[in-house]
């Protein structure tokens, strides 16, 4: 399974969110690789993903996507994210 | 897995910022004055926000402002600031922001590295608080070293 985390920079907000995502796939027992990427790259990089987990401001810019967009509200919740998480997944 | 080290001047505890603008660029002077970047990063981590909107506010009442690596950054590093008037940054969650880190790294895998240290001090929800409220820059760095811990 593959999940990509998107921001403006690919490496501020959606490292926050890589980070925090593979340490709740450890804690549910699943195996996922997470990658963060920038806005400009959505279309490339989660061609293949199964979940994009970003913030409200980047929906529109994701636009059409055969994945999952999981929108986060508190980066730093790692409830929050596991919760959204696992309805996406299961 | 630890933080760049934080310099007396990449701290700026009780900062007046009139508006959402003024905080970050004073995140962004307090890189500038620890030999992190040039003042073009401040110029673009205010462009991500002009370009993209508030989504730096990633968690209530802190801003994580960065832009990408690159020309503009000459080490490492990272500034905390705490606002002694809570600022808007017109977020639907997440306002008003006490607190805006500063960002920046040389390479995309240090940023990352520096951003897990982040994520191991603030998971912890009542540390935003605490760093708001940090009466010294012992005390912020007392709260961001739990990271090293973790």
């Amino acid at each position: 399974m593959k999940i990509v985390a998107i921001c403006g920079a690919g490496i501020g907000s959606s490292g926050i969110l890589k980070v925090n995502a593979e340490r709740v796939l450890q804690r549910l027992g699943l195996s996922a690789t997470v990658v963060a990427a920038d806005i400009g790259s959505v279309a490339r990089v989660a061609a293949d993903a199964q979940v994009i987990l970003t913030s409200a401001e980047f929906v529109d810019a994701i636009g059409a996507t055969r994945a999952d967009v999981v929108v986060i509200e508190n980066h730093f919740d790692t409830d929050e994210l596991s919760r959204k998480l696992e309805a996406a997944i299961g | 897995m630890s933080l760049p080290p934080l310099a007396d001047r990449a701290i700026v505890l009780r900062a007046r910022a009139a508006d959402w603008r003024e905080a970050v660029r004073i995140a962004g002077d307090a890189l500038v004055d620890s030999g992190c970047t040039t003042h073009e990063y401040t110029e673009a981590m205010l462009r991500m926000v002009d370009d993209h909107g508030p989504y730096i506010v990633i968690a209530p009442g802190l801003a994580l402002a960065h832009a990408r690596p690159g020309a503009d950054v000459r080490t490492d590093g990272l500034s905390v600031v705490t606002l002694a008037q809570p600022v808007e940054f017109g977020h639907a969650h997440n306002d008003p922001v006490r607190v805006v880190i500063g960002l920046a790294g040389v390479a995309p895998d240090v940023h990352l590295a520096a951003v897990a240290a982040l994520a191991n001090a603030f998971n912890d929800s009542a540390a935003i608080t605490a760093v708001a409220e940090a009466p010294t820059r012992e005390a912020v760095r007392a709260i961001l070293e739990r990271s090293d811990h973790a």
